[in-house]
Parts: C-alpha cells; structure tokens; sequence
C-alpha cells in the first residue's frame, strides 16, 4: 500500500511538470492560518508584478515568468514540503517570508544551490555573504530595524535618551527575539534601560502584558509582532491610554490589518519601513492597467496599495531585477538557479533605476556584493493617520549603527561556520 | 481463498505464538519489510522523503509511542508534542556536546531522557485518572515547551532561540545537515521504526503488556489479581515516552534539522499524534501505522489533487483539507470507532472465509 502511494506521487509530480521555458518564481505564501491577513496582500503583490511583466514587456528577457503557488499555512512542515516539491521545477529564488521555513532552506537551498531572499526578516547574519553563499536579506534586516527605532528616538530627544525606559513588545519565536541582543547592546551604549515583553503565539490574549506596561510606564515601546498579535497590541495600548506617538513597530507590525481594528483611537502610531508606502507611483498605473483592469489579479485583488501589499511587489520588482542582471552575466535568457544567485550577488538598485521601473523614491539606494548580502542597512518610519486612513513616511530611510550591528552579526556568522564546517566563500 | 490457515500446523510452541500465526500473513509482512529496505532507498527522491516517507516514519515511531500509553494502559495523554521536544532538545545537546559519538547513541539516549522526564510526569497518574490526568499531561505540555523557549542553555545561547542541527554520519554518510542523501536519511528513520515496531509489538504480547491492558480494562480488578498498579502505569510512561522521544529527536535531526520549539513541538503536535492512533487504531501498532500514513498522505494528496491537477487556487485547497479531514475525523469516530485497524481486522475476517461465507 505504500508503495502505491508513493507511486502515485512521483506519477502526480511527473504530470505536473510542464517543460520549462520559463523563468519560475515559486511563492511560499500563506493565504490561510492565523497568519492569512499578512501572507495574502504580500502574495497578491509578488504575483501582480511578475503578471505585469509577462503583460506588459513579455516577461524578463523575453522569457516568460511564472509564479509557482504553494501554500504553507506559515507551517514549518508544509514549507519544507513546498520547497521539496517546487524546487525540481526549475525554481530561482525563495521568498519564504516566514522566519522558521528561512531557517529550515538555509542549509537545504545552499545545497541545492538556490538562493534564498529573506527580505526584511529571516537569519539576521545571512547580511555576511561570506558564511551565507545562497541567502540574501537585502534591503534591511532586524538588527537594523532595532538600530533604526532607537535612532529615531535619539533624534526625537534631541540625541540624549539615557534614563529612557523603552520596552520589547515582541513575539516569543525565533523572529520576536532577533532584536533583543542588538537593543541589550545599544541600551550599554545609549544608557536606556530595556523592558523585555514576551507574547506568546497567536497573541489573541495580552491582557497581562499591557498591565505590565500601565504599571511600569515605559517612555517607549517597541513591537515585533505579527498576523493578530498585532492588531490586539495595538487595541490593548489603546484601552490603557498608551500615547500611540510612542509606540512604533516592526515593519511586520505596520500594515493596514494592524491598525484599522482599533479605528481612530490607532491614530498616530509609528512603524519602521524600508519600502514607501500608498500607491503615488507610477507602477501602479500599469499594474491598473495590465493587471486589474484585465482580469489577471491574483487572489480578490482589493489590496492593490496596502502596505504589504508593496512589499510583495518590491520583491518581486528586486528579484526581477536580479534575473536581468544575472541574464546580463550569463548571456542567457532562460537562467538557472545558480546564475540567479550570481545575479542577486551583482544587483545594484540606484534611484534612476527605480525611477525607470516606475517606482521612483519607492526604497533606498544599495549594492549587494560577495561579502555584504544585506544592503546598505537604511531605514525609515512612517505613521499611521486614521482619519485618512494612509500610512505616510515621517523620516526618510536613514543609516543604521553599524558599530553595534557589525560586530553581532560578525560573531553569530562565525558560530554558524564553525557550527557547520562552512570555508569563506569569497575572496 | 489466499488467506486462511488450512494446511499451516504449528509443531511448537514458538510457532505457535510467533506474530504472524498465518502463513501467508507472515510472507506479506516479509515482503514489505523486503520492499522497504531493498527496493524503496533505490527509488527515493528528495520530495518523497522530505514530504511522505520521513514525517510517515517519524510520526508513527510517535503513534507507537502514544499508542501503548493510551492505548494499552489506557492513560489519556496530551503531552506528546511536549515530550517530542525534550527528545529534540535532548539530541541537541547531545550531538553539539559530545560530537564525536554516533549519531545512533545520541538518538536512543535522548529517548532514554525522555523516558526519565515522562516518568518524573507519569507520576500523578497514581492519584489522577481520565479527564484529570489529561489536564495534568497538558500541563507538561506546556511547561516543556515553555523550558526550552525560556532557558537558553537548551539552544545553546543562540540568539534566535532556535537549534540547528549539524552534520553527522553513520558509516561515513551523512544523515543529518544539508548535504544529505534521501536513501541515507529514509534508511536510518526506517531502521528506528521497524526496530520500534518490532520492540513495542513484542512488548505488548508479553507480560508487561498484558499488564498494561489489565490496567486498562480495570485498573481495580487488575489490582485485586496481582498488577502492581505503580509498575505498571510508570512502565508504561517510560515505554511510551522513550518511543516519542526518539521521535523527537528524529523529527528534529533528520527531518526539520533547525526547530522552534512553539512553532514545531506546539499542542497542535499532540492532537495530531492523538488524532493518528485514534483514527489508526487505539491499541493497536498496526493502527498506530495506519494512522501516521493516514494523516501524513492525505493532505499531500489532496494537495496534489487539488492544486496540480484541478489547477484549483491554493488557499480553497487547503480549506478545502481542513474540511476533508474534519470529515473523515467524524466519519471514523461514527461509523468505525476502533479504526483503521478495525476495518483491516474485518477485512482479513472475511477474506479468510471468501469465498464461501457460512
């Protein structure tokens, strides 16, 4: 009886694979789960611009692409399966947008010489391409969003917040406790005491928490949340009379699901970005257009301009731009992984760049190269107006201190080398 | 027709009451396990290990485990996922701490951790029964996750909380880590769970297992005959909590190789495994398999289905599982209470008199 099973899986795959003449982008997204009102906007963002360059320019190159959905309910497992049965069919890059599916396609990806792209989230230290050949994490990671906040709040205070409370609102996973070490590290340097709140998944129930935080009264709190701890953290500062000017969170904590929930009293709360935000750019005329217009939208196709929304097409439009650069490198129209990793290596995003793509000032300026896979650690916040109901950009995207984030992301590198008997990769 | 005992004289004892009495019974398990350890390794691909037969051999090494707990001793228990972890912990910390020992040693001592701290958790079961001893294993359930999420000696102080497991071999080829082959890392799950199947079957037809089953029926008659009630349910803790243990620390080595603990060793781990035996079979190891196969095969193939070949969007198709498997869930529970285990016993009945039935 097993055998048979097995048997009519390899038959299944076999029928599903059609010839590949076409650039593969597989799309680990999760439109179900306690995770779905995240995972869907990115997805449908991912999938309308890769549709808009099939629409509109006939693809990369001349080739056509093609977006290979897998869902993953944010579950490890199904990830892991996902990329099992996606990898064979030709796929160039990974966008797993969940930090424990990243973990797992490290190794495995490297191996089988696929790259990974980690945009925003993900193994903080994959920035040193030196240990990590096959994983990206451009534009912006963790360690920079922690510098980015505590950044912000200096310039708020006029560069003086030592004495400051601050507390960590985060999620008790992998991701939730990224930025504690880099904040351990910037309160020695900034004199700020740091407030660690754990929130345990989902987050639907935080009511001790935010007690915590009326009783200590923190000067500032910062959040690392996701799916629906975002949107209950933000109604329980609301019901503790929180000032929301003072609570800023992650990128992953600042979409439009976030912040609608609690209506006006959101007003005014920040969040970290490395991407702008509404539909002011002329991509989205096209994407109008080619897209919408035609009936070619991926899933009810109403999140056009939301923030994750943008985030999904700012990937999507990054690894565009990493596929005409690796066809550049290789001569090649129909790429393979492998020259796909070499391109994401050489990728260089400047201003004219965007401006040509129809995204002008959509993200900062960065070059990846062999040692710094990570860009150049630039991030900016935007706030939260709820009467209008837009996100808009209050501080442009701004350096990162790389004297706290350099040496961390040195040290937990170096313990995955040696962890896994990995040489430099380059030089 | 084919499957009856005509003809087929026991001359001993051992004969007798070896586990497949019926010849032609004795030769189909002979050439399963010949098709799995010869012909399947030649054959296996990354995306059939990796989404059928790994998480199948694990999960039922788990369902064997869960099975002779609830199942033969009949001590309900919702702490599997939690005593998975402290397999996986307990390998962790093994293979980073003592790197030059096979991997083999690592795995049976973390199911051997696992067995102290599930005794150390069996102990109420002396006082609490049914319902009450549930809550008090959900409890663990939640306390081990809570552990290892909170001391970071477990995960070695990383900063992400997460462990990874690195690369080790048995014989020189690699069964854990990236670099690792299909038939490497099926063969080494295989040879856990045959051996598992092979120990917990032959466990339970003795006299430990009769034991637990008198446990089981009625813990105060078994009593009044002579079953020390003490010996018997920590026996059966330990037992079941070396099986998941050795699960876990597959589960993560092998399979996952980099876990966290609330995402991958959740309550939902614990239902999962209980749905297995409950819809393979409770007290049963073929139903303890059935269930794992079951419940590991049905999504991928409703994904296959679904996705691949209907074309359908992916978000319907896992709705859609979510919906089937409710379904069956009940289905089972209405219609078929003992399980799949039961339907094959009945089959089996009636193909023993096919085909003249009276």
């Amino acid at each position: 009886m097993k055998m048979k099973l097995g048997t009519m899986a390899v038959a299944a795959v076999m029928a599903a694979s059609p010839v590949m003449a076409d650039l593969v982008f597989p799309s680990l997204s999760y439109r179900t789960g306690p995770y779905a009102a995240g995972g869907i906007p990115f997805a449908d963002g991912y999938a309308d611009y890769m549709t808009l360059l099939n629409e509109r320019d006939g693809g990369i190159g001349g080739v056509a692409t093609r977006i290979l959905e897998c869902e993953t309910g944010y579950n490890t497992e199904k990830g892991v399966e996902c990329y099992e049965a996606t990898k064979g069919e030709g796929s160039l890059v990974y966008q797993p947008l969940s930090t424990g599916i990243t973990y797992q396609l490290i190794p495995k990806a490297t191996a089988d010489d696929i790259p990974v792209h980690s945009m925003g989230y993900g193994r903080t230290s994959a920035k040193n391409g030196n240990v990590f050949s096959h994983v990206f994490n451009y534009p912006a990671n963790y360690w920079d969003g922690a510098s980015g906040a505590i950044n912000y709040l200096l310039e708020a205070n006029g560069g003086d917040i030592s004495g400051k409370k601050i507390a960590l609102v985060y999620h008790n996973s992998a991701y939730g406790k990224e930025p504690i070490r880099t904040l351990q590290n910037l309160a020695e340097k900034h004199g700020f005491e740091l407030m660690e709140v754990a929130v345990d998944h989902p987050g639907q129930e935080q009511k001790s928490q935010w007690l915590q935080i009326r009783r200590e009264r923190p000067d500032n709190v910062l959040m690392w949340g996701w799916g629906v701890m975002n949107q209950v953290a933000i109604q329980e500062a609301a019901n503790i009379r929180y000032p929301m000017e003072n609570f800023i969170g992650i990128w992953w904590s600042g979409s439009e699901n976030d912040v609608l929930p609690a209506g006006d009293a959101a007003n005014g709360y920040k969040a970290l970005t490395f991407h702008g935000v509404g539909d002011d750019f002329p991509v989205f005329d096209d994407i109008q257009k080619y897209v919408v217009d035609a009936g070619k939208a991926a899933g009810a196709g109403d999140q056009v301009g939301t923030v994750l929304y943008n985030r999904g097409l700012y990937a999507a439009m990054l690894a565009a731009e990493a596929a005409k650069k690796a066809q550049e490198i290789h001569g090649v129209a129909d790429i393979t992984a492998g020259m796909m990793r070499d391109g994401m290596e050489a990728l260089d995003i400047t201003e004219a760049k965007m401006a040509e793509l129809g995204l002008p000032n959509f993200g900062p300026e960065f070059a990846v190269s062999c040692e710094n896979h990570g860009g150049n650690a630039l991030v900016g916040v935007t706030q939260w107006d709820a009467s209008a109901g837009t996100w808009s950009l209050i501080s442009d995207f701004k350096a990162t201190d790389g004297d706290v984030i350099g040496p961390l992301i040195e040290e937990d590198s170096a313990s995955y080398a040696s962890e896994n008997g990995i040489d430099p990769n380059c030089g | 027709m084919f499957y009856r005992e005509a003809g087929d004289f026991s001359t001993t004892y051992p004969q007798d009451s070896q586990t497949f009495p019926i010849r032609f019974d004795r030769y189909r398990y002979y050439v399963v396990l010949a098709v799995a350890l010869l012909v399947l390794p030649f054959v296996m691909t990354d995306y059939l290990v990796n989404s059928i037969f790994l998480p199948f051999l694990i999960y039922a090494i788990a369902a064997i485990g869960l099975n002779i707990l609830t199942g033969y001793c009949g001590q309900v228990s919702l702490g599997t996922g939690g005593f998975m972890a402290v397999g996986a912990y307990a390998c962790y910390k093994l293979m980073t701490a003592f790197p030059d020992v096979n991997i083999f040693f690592h795995v049976i001592l973390a199911g051997g951790i696992t067995a102290l701290v599930g005794t150390a958790f069996g102990l109420p079961s002396l006082r609490i029964k049914g319902f009450y001893l549930a809550v008090a294993t959900l409890a663990a359930q939640f306390f081990l996750v809570w552990l290892f999420n909170k001391v970071s000696w477990f995960y070695n102080y990383s900063a992400s909380g997460q462990i990874n497991a690195p690369e080790r071999t048995v014989f020189g080829v690699p069964v854990t880590g990236a670099n690792t082959d299909a038939w490497a890392t099926y063969l080494f799950c295989l040879v856990f769970t045959v051996g598992a199947a092979l120990l917990a079957r032959n466990l339970t037809r003795g006299a430990v297992g009769r034991q637990w089953m008198a446990i089981r029926d009625m813990d105060i008659a078994a009593e009044i005959i002579g079953v020390n009630p003490l010996k018997a349910k920590l026996t059966a803790f330990a037992v079941s909590s070396f099986f998941v243990g050795v699960s876990g620390a597959l589960f993560f080595a092998v399979y996952l190789g980099a876990v966290e603990v609330g995402e991958v060793f959740g309550i939902t781990k614990s239902f999962l495994v209980l749905f297995m035996i409950i819809i393979g079979g409770l007290g049963s190891i073929f139903g303890s398999f059935a269930g794992a196969a079951f419940l590991v095969v049905l999504p991928v193939v409703l994904k296959i289905v679904g996705v691949d070949m209907l074309g359908w969007p992916t978000d319907i198709v896992a709705h859609f599982q979510l919906v089937i498997v409710g379904a069956l869930i009940i289905v089972f529970l209405r219609y078929e209470p003992h399980g799949i285990a039961q339907l094959w016993r009945v089959a089996k009945e009636k193909l023993r008199l096919w085909p003249f039935p009276h």
